[in-house]
């Protein structure tokens, strides 16, 4: 049909070599679409560790902060309330949160730090579905929760129960302790949730 | 492989996959002759392809409302990553579009494409392309910028001066405002996306029905092996053309990308600089002018001092090429072997087309451009209106039994 | 309904046609527009666009927006956030947030006749050659409010703000120049500022360079991504083409 003589070896690899190029041209093509989708930097700007003035929330007091479009808890507990937490060991799912998310600096029955036992900074959304628990820090049955309630959050959406550090009882839906995020202290009055590096 | 075949079999006996395969691809016989023009149907579609998929990631982020659209696309060129070269993509890929339509239409002009038996197609082909115009222009308001703004208020200005109910149901208010951006965009991200891709379908649908014409503008069918019934100037689409496209999608793709890498604004051709003033309804900007694609018909819309009939040329003036395949009464089909009539009216327009095209990039008020564009507008009607004169009176070459090159 | 279309209608006519006997006889006057002088700006001298960040918050931000930039943004120019916080955030305002500016647009308004534009995207709108221009073209004119005029922007709202640095320019007439007639008109400086003209030139080179950046920050990783994606498609063109051919050797 033609002089100019084909050669099936040369086609062979001519087709393999554009496979692998267009491939590769899809490939990298696609990598921005699906980056796209990622947090934009807005998103991450708005993620950014959030400062929170803690003068005024006084002994037994909650106030929630919104960081990253949650809710971060500060509570200033009692000391009966930190009493309380010690007797709740046999009634917890993992009382020394082996299994739970915190940094490694509130690895410890109060979940707060050495400087300030007092201070609960936990982010308030249930490990079970992610709904947000209710405060139920009163202990007794003036919250409906029964006279041998200890003290601690309620989630409204399955009846998961958390005690006053955020750790999950036995036989609940949610699998874990609430998380704790990374936090510091700028100074004592002023917190610093999402970053524990910096400024500190 | 025994698991591939019996896959294929499974899914011939439920959907005609091989048959598809063989009746469009691998047993579709085109001309072997295709030169250089026969590249812009495929990348048409590629752009189309472009266009759908950029859009899709836009809309990820874009906010069609008068307050946050011109911030949302800000936000997308700075804040979401990447964001930047989807919108050029997007952006560049609208102006390669009618690079590529232009140059695709060229071609049935070049060689009687649009002649019997392929009326249809070409029919077909121009409610693409009207097709395509609306849906550039409703795009283009998207950005809110001062050209989108007062370009949008310009076009529908053009519907005001034939029923002014009518320009305010388009607009619905009265000025173009937030309920216009709303529906526009609408319009663009899913009313005419779907029409543009039924219409491409059976663009091709009627082509492969007559098959491709080339540049002798000779019918392949009418000269066929006797054993096979394989026309003797054709070659199966697949693998030549195939490859042959994929080689020109490259090429195309080193242009495309040249432009969003290197200037996405195209000297203010493809992104305008007023643009990027977020729209203002109290101040118009000094010069405006729009899109290049559209500057040709709005270069006709000004050149005629009374508005009414403004609009009505720049609307005939495109509508016309409807009519092509009945006005076009020569014996051949390609330039190659027309004659000089055909061949001047040809050139005459081309030039008036560009020319018209630059002066309706131009200032209104510079004396040259209203005298020029009236003669290229007489120009522009006369090519179609006299053709079936000189298509007819002209001295045509013999037409060769095979395809030549 | 009408009268509300009609006074709609009107209100633009008027306003266009306002603007149109402003830009008009810049239009027409064409050939006496100001050459624009090439800015000397290098969009990878970060010390030049940390330099220009500067001088954007202290001079401009003061009464014109930048309201599509957060401050996060001045952390490309290699800046810690730190630095960001403690040199170029002169509010209260958060590194999150949008440079946004206190002024109302309704005090502006009063103050100057038109709001300052926002000046995010505006090296987009004008060109960078025409901002270090304009800004090096004030000249003392007692016929304006603000005391100003400016030939690159005739008539223009803005009061050199940067006069302490650049000194006073005054208008010195093209000889034979008839007056009013600005054509060959050559601006001299009449009082020095703090700045050697060298000086401000820099100055003004730094801010534009910033000001191209902030317009698009991705332009410069847009250039680097394009060298590579363009040496990729010239060797899928290189394979491409050798695999047309030696298909199409059955063809020829």
């Amino acid at each position: 049909m033609s002089e100019a003589q084909s050669d099936p070896g040369r086609r062979k690899f001519l087709v393999g070599a554009t496979v692998v190029v267009g491939a590769a041209g899809v490939a990298a093509a696609a990598t921005p679409f699906v980056l796209s989708m990622l947090p934009s930097a807005r998103a991450k700007a708005a993620g950014a560790p959030v400062e929170v003035d803690i003068s005024k929330v006084e002994s037994g007091m909650m106030i929630t902060q919104e960081w990253r479009g949650q809710p971060v808890w500060v509570i200033n507990r009692t000391p009966e309330m930190l009493a309380q937490l010690a007797k709740n060991a046999d009634l917890l799912r993992d009382p020394n949160s082996e299994d739970s998310s915190q940094p490694d600096y509130c690895k410890n029955i109060n979940r707060a730090t050495a400087k300030h036992p007092n201070l609960l900074v936990v982010v308030g959304i249930c490990t079970h579905l992610g709904c947000s628990p209710v405060d139920k820090m009163k202990a007794g049955d003036s919250g409906g929760m029964g006279s041998d309630w200890p003290g601690g959050f309620f989630c409204p959406c399955h009846g998961s129960k958390y005690d006053m550090s955020g750790r999950v009882f036995k036989s609940m839906p949610a699998p874990l302790n609430l998380r704790i995020p990374p936090y510091t202290f700028m100074t004592d009055s002023r917190l610093l949730i999402g970053d524990d590096k910096k400024g500190a | 492989m025994k698991t591939a075949e019996r896959l294929l079999g499974w899914i011939d006996a439920r959907f005609p996959l091989t048959t598809v395969w063989r009746e469009h691809l691998s047993e579709y016989y085109a001309p072997k002759n295709f030169n250089f023009w026969y590249y812009f149907g495929s990348l048409a579609m590629l752009v189309l392809v472009i266009q759908i998929v950029t859009g899709i990631f836009l809309t990820m982020n874009y906010k069609p409302d008068a307050r946050f659209a011109f911030a949302s696309v800000e936000y997308i060129m700075r804040d979401v990553d990447y964001g930047w070269l989807i919108r050029y993509m997007h952006s560049t890929g609208a102006s390669m579009f009618f690079v590529v339509v232009y140059l695709h239409m060229m071609r049935g002009l070049l060689y009687g494409s649009y002649q019997k038996p392929r009326e249809l197609i070409w029919i077909l082909g121009m409610a693409i392309y009207l097709c395509l115009m609306a849906e550039a222009f409703f795009g283009y308001l998207l950005p809110w910028g001062q050209m989108s703004y007062w370009g949008a208020q310009v076009i529908v200005s053009l519907i005001d001066a034939i029923s002014p109910p009518v320009a305010l149901w388009v607009r619905g208010d009265y000025v173009i405002a937030d309920a216009t951006l709303n529906r526009f965009f609408a319009f663009h991200v899913i009313a005419l996306p779907l029409v543009l891709a039924l219409l491409v379908f059976l663009h091709i649908v009627a082509l492969h029905q007559v098959g491709s014409n080339n540049p002798d503008g000779i019918e392949i069918k009418e000269k066929k092996d006797p054993q096979t019934g394989i026309p003797l100037d054709g070659i199966p689409f697949h693998p030549y053309y195939t490859v042959k496209d994929i080689m020109g999608v490259v090429g195309f793709l080193i242009v495309y990308f040249g432009i969003i890498f290197f200037s996405p604004e195209m000297g203010g051709y493809f992104l305008e600089e007023n643009n990027f003033i977020p729209a203002d309804p109290l101040k118009t900007p000094p010069h405006i002018a729009p899109v290049w694609y559209f500057t040709p018909f709005y270069a006709i819309l000004r050149a005629i001092p009374q508005k009414q009939v403004g609009v009505i040329a720049m609307g005939v003036a495109v509508v016309i090429f409807f009519l092509l395949p009945w006005l076009d009464r020569g014996i051949v089909k390609s330039i190659r072997y027309r004659g000089t009539l055909y061949k001047t009216a040809l050139g005459l327009f081309v030039a008036a087309f560009l020319v018209l095209g630059y002066m309706g990039t131009q200032d209104p008020n510079l004396w040259y451009v209203n005298p020029i564009s009236r003669v290229c507008a007489v120009v522009y009607f006369g090519f179609f209106i006299l053709m079936p004169l000189y298509s007819r009176l002209d001295k045509t070459k013999p037409v060769p039994e095979r395809v030549t090159g | 309904m009408m009268t509300s279309d009609s006074w709609k209608n009107s209100a633009r006519r008027w306003v266009g046609s306002l603007l149109l006997a402003l830009v008009l006889p810049a239009a027409l006057a064409n050939p006496e527009a100001v050459r624009l002088d090439r800015a000397p700006i290098d969009p990878s001298d970060m010390a030049s666009l940390q330099r220009g960040a500067q001088h954007f918050m202290n001079y401009c931000l003061t009464c014109h927006s930048a309201q599509f930039a957060r401050f996060d943004l001045l952390q490309r120019l290699g800046l810690t956030e730190g630095q960001v916080k403690k040199n170029l955030i002169l509010t209260d305002a958060k590194i999150a947030d949008y440079m946004t500016v206190a002024l109302k647009p309704k005090d502006a308004k009063n103050w100057f006749g038109v709001p300052p534009p926002d000046l995010s995207v505006e090296a987009r709108v004008r060109g960078a050659n025409w901002l270090y221009t304009y800004l090096r073209s004030f000249y003392r004119d007692e016929h304006r409010d603000s005391g100003w005029n400016n030939l690159v922007f005739r008539g223009v709202a803005m009061p050199n703000v940067l006069w302490e640095l650049q000194g006073e320019q005054v208008l010195q007439p093209a000889e034979g120049a008839k007056p009013g007639e600005l054509h060959g008109g050559k601006l001299v400086l009449a009082k020095p500022g703090k700045l050697a003209p060298k000086e401000y030139d820099q100055f003004v080179a730094d801010l534009v360079n910033y000001m191209v950046f902030m317009a698009e920050p991705a332009r410069q990783t847009r250039f680097h991504i394009g060298y590579g994606v363009m040496i990729f498609l010239a060797i899928a063109f290189v394979i491409t083409r050798a695999l047309k051919k030696e298909y199409w050797k059955d063809v020829h």
